[in-house]
């Protein structure tokens, strides 16, 4: 145990802003998704940018509803515009799905840890990723590109329930037109005739073609979904150390002062929701944690 | 049709029969043939005899379950390198399933009728087959539950 | 054990012997510097702490008795001020209110809404009987809210709260040593002790010479002495110093419990173990003993909107990890069992909480086995799951695997 414990604490000269203080944002604009996700397009009314890192997320606040914590889905060199898709789940969700073009909603953050991505310097990129799952790598996905001298092979791996449930489809369309990308998309079930691939996403990642011992692989899947893909990974040669997952729990302050978002010793909302799989493995089949 | 060191050679560079026995694999050789679908055609149907099993080589099929007065709904694709069908093994030898082609597909199809009398009388080929099925047939069902998961929860993606 | 060494006596003036006039003083004088002295007193049957005028409000004669389930107040020795432990009431109520309104916001026709902070301005509180573990709660709270920086957290950004940065910037921390221990104390095993060893602004013993009734004052900041300077008393002379020792040398003495060693290290290897379906059986998730332990921090965030939904008030307040509602993620809570609500406590508090602040989060006061309506005690759930794990190699029982498919 420590020995003193001083008494006074000099509070900084100039207070750094409140991480609990909400900054308005205004929705500029609003696209329906699928699978009941909506995606809004924000403004700050303070003319400040929402400066952030891809893989971090912002405490979103609907007036006299609450906050809920959302991943960021944009790009991050895009300063002008913040950009979040939600899916349709809870009471502040439902409350943020009823606000149209011109509402304005409230923004703390950013929080969290981000994707590493220098640490991928030289290797191949492998994306694991499904529905909405797409929407914290969108941004991971962008930057990426935009430094795509500096990887091998880039390949992403989505999956979605139907034909119709496919998230961000034009960026995927998009992206599949490009010669520097492997775009591998599957569903659970299709119509007779439909051309693309049926299956698990795990199964892309069996197909996909790039050097397991030089991939560094980022997965975005719910906890239940994250062992199947890094169990496919692991198959392939890729090891945990290069695999980089994202979790969830329930964040409510974003700054680990709140307790809620805890596992294990980690607090998810400031040492996540990004973790290098190797340094959760132990604790990650423990159950209720 | 090609000769059959053709096929020997064919099956022997295929993943499913790599490091088989070539004792045994000779025996699987003695019952295979070559076999070509067009975008549409049925490898087999459901409830229909399931005397084969197939190795894709080139080209995609769909597993497909039939509705009636709708499309059918495809409920995996098995691709190039793969292997389908496994009723052959387990009575009553019939199929549960319909397997279509998706495009342009080049497959040696494998008399499952002819394996299963010499299954009988040699255990080792038994074995082997057994050895090679069993993982497959594992990892669907298992892709299969997750499956059932993604579809049944909300939360999950 | 650090005992101090009453040779290195810091300069004159340091140290004060008073009576209860000494006292009175200074709870005079801090009330003249404008502070609102909080300090213990009898309500409901137990000790709390609330606003205290003078030496009169404070439990005179009073001690308790304490066990897992149980506490009472009963009569002590006559005259003397500080004779009972800690009560359920602690520090954090002050610095970190269970009640706290973050901000109200008004809808606004123009911007949409508009954000109105409460006034900053902290109240000026100085804390009359801080006990020694409740100094190293106040420390350990001090490495939780971001005020004292730490290299633990997994190299994580360290935020401030700034509420609470405030109200600690402005507190005046009078220290009181304990004389006895109580029924559940345990600090000495948490490595603390019932000496105060820093982190006050004034650290006072009780001592009872013979019926003769007097405190030792000493100052451990520029502000405590400036203030012990003012007071009415006389030097400390060494035999003072020595007769303070032994008062908190008696009560190092008397803990009737202790934690197991290695706690830390213990419960992280033993996350699945049979003893959390043991302890569940037992736990009412009551959250009782999260509400009394000093150092528990969690909260939650609630937005309370008028009638007329024009006006919204953000409200913080503390919450318990007990609560089936605390891991709630859309679909369902993470812990739903009681025996994964206590494993999250306990291994928080003594485990975890050392990868995250540097430190444990226990301070050993005994609060938790005290207030806990079924009596569960924290060092007997951790000594059992240590003696299980007993002579085996790699710290864990037979039979813990069982269930993992």
């Amino acid at each position: 145990m420590d020995g003193t414990l001083p008494t006074r604490v000099n509070a900084s000269p100039a207070p750094a802003p409140d991480p609990m203080d909400t900054r308005p944002f205004r929705i500029v604009r609003r696209i329906a998704e699928v699978d009941g996700c909506f995606t809004l397009h924000l403004r700050s009314l303070d003319g400040r940018p929402l400066v952030y890192q891809p893989g971090q997320f912002n405490m979103l606040y609907a007036f006299g509803t609450g906050e809920v914590a959302i991943s960021i889905s944009g790009d991050c060199r895009d300063l002008t515009t913040l950009v979040h898709t939600i899916r349709e789940v809870g009471t502040v969700t439902k409350a943020l799905a009823k606000l149209k073009v011109g509402d304005v909603v409230g923004v703390r953050g950013p929080f969290g840890r981000a994707w590493p991505i220098e640490e991928a310097y030289g290797n191949d990129i492998l994306f694991v990723t499904g529905t909405i799952g797409l929407a914290p790598l969108r941004p991971l996905i962008h930057e990426v590109l935009h430094r795509r001298e500096h990887f091998g092979k880039v390949v992403i791996c989505y999956g979605s329930r139907g034909t119709h449930d496919i998230l961000y489809e034009k960026d995927l369309h998009r992206w599949r037109g490009r010669f520097d990308l492997q775009v591998h998309v599957t569903v659970h079930s299709a119509p007779s005739g439909y051309r693309g691939r049926v299956g698990s996403v795990a199964n892309l990642v069996k197909i996909a073609r790039f050097d397991p011992e030089h991939t560094t692989a980022y997965v975005c899947r719910s906890e239940t979904m994250t062992r199947p893909a890094v169990q496919a990974l692991h198959e392939r040669g890729v090891t945990s150390d290069r695999i980089y997952v994202t979790l969830e729990r329930n964040m409510k302050c974003g700054v680990g002062f709140c307790g809620h978002c805890q596992m294990g010793g980690s607090f998810m909302c400031k040492d996540g929701p990004v973790y290098r799989y190797d340094t959760i493995e132990d604790i990650f089949t423990v159950r209720e944690l | 049709m090609v000769a059959i060191e053709g096929l020997g050679r064919l099956l022997a560079e295929h993943p499913f029969f790599q490091d088989m026995t070539p004792e045994v694999r000779d025996i699987v050789v003695g019952c295979c043939a070559n076999a070509h679908y067009r975008p549409g055609e049925y490898l087999f149907k459901e409830g229909g005899k399931a005397d084969h099993f197939y190795l894709i080589r080139q080209g995609s099929v769909a597993v497909e379950v039939h509705a009636p007065g709708r499309p059918a709904v495809v409920v995996e694709n098995i691709g190039e390198g793969d292997i389908i069908g496994w009723s052959w093994l387990v009575p009553p030898y019939v199929w549960t399933f319909d397997a279509r082609a998706i495009e342009q597909v080049r497959a040696i199809t494998i008399d499952g009728a002819c394996l299963r009398t010499k299954l009988e009388a040699n255990h080792e080929l038994g074995y082997q087959l057994y050895q090679r099925f069993i993982p497959i047939m594992g990892r669907r069902i298992s892709e299969a539950r997750l499956r059932i998961v993604e579809l049944t929860t909300d939360a999950v993606y | 054990m650090v005992h101090n060494d009453i040779h290195a006596t810091p300069a004159a003036g340091h140290r004060l012997i008073v009576g209860r006039d000494g006292l009175d003083a200074l709870i005079a004088a801090l009330r003249g510097e404008g502070y609102a002295v909080i300090g213990p007193r009898v309500r409901d049957g137990a000790i709390a702490y609330e606003p205290v005028d003078s030496t009169a409000d404070l439990p005179i004669g009073v001690i308790d008795e304490q066990n897992g389930g149980h506490y009472r107040l009963n009569t002590g020795p006559e005259e003397t001020l500080f004779g009972y432990t800690v009560g359920p009431h602690s520090w954090k109520r002050a610095l970190y209110p269970p009640r706290q309104s973050l901000w109200t916001a008004a809808r606004d026709a123009e911007k949409g809404f508009t954000i109105e902070k409460p006034d900053g301005t902290p109240p000026r509180q100085a804390f009359l009987g801080v006990r020694p573990c409740e100094l190293r709660a106040l420390g350990i709270h001090d490495r939780v809210f971001g005020v004292q920086p730490h290299d633990a957290g997994h190299g994580a950004q360290q935020f401030t709260d700034q509420g609470y940065a405030a109200r600690r910037a402005e507190a005046f921390v009078v220290a009181v040593n304990c004389g006895r221990a109580g029924g559940t104390c345990f600090c000495t095993s948490m490595g603390g002790g019932p000496q105060a060893e820093g982190g006050y602004d004034l650290a006072v013993t009780e001592i009872n010479r013979n019926g003769w009734h007097d405190f030792l004052v000493e100052a451990g900041s520029e502000h405590g002495r400036a203030i012990l300077d003012t007071l009415p008393g006389r030097r400390a002379e060494v035999y003072d110093v020595q007769a303070a020792q032994a008062v908190t040398d008696a009560a190092r003495g008397q803990m009737g419990r202790a934690m197991v060693p290695d706690v830390a290290d213990l419960l992280a290897k033993n996350l699945e173990h049979p003893r959390w379906a043991e302890v569940a059986k037992r736990c009412l998730s009551c959250a009782n003993c999260t509400m009394v332990c000093p150092t528990c921090f969690c909260s939650t965030m609630e937005d309370v909107t008028d009638l007329t939904g024009e006006r919204t008030e953000r409200v913080r307040r503390w919450d318990s990890c007990f609560t089936l509602d605390f891991s709630y993620i859309h679909g369902g809570s993470i812990r739903q069992s009681t025996a994964s609500r206590y494993r999250q406590w306990i291994t928080h508090k003594l485990s975890t909480w050392h990868e995250q602040f540097g430190t444990s989060g226990c301070v050993g006061c005994g609060r938790c086995i005290t207030w806990c309506p079924v009596g569960i005690d924290i060092t007997e759930e951790a000594r059992a799951i240590h003696d299980s794990t007993r002579g085996t190699a790699g710290g864990t029982p037979e039979g813990t695997n069982e269930g993992r498919a």
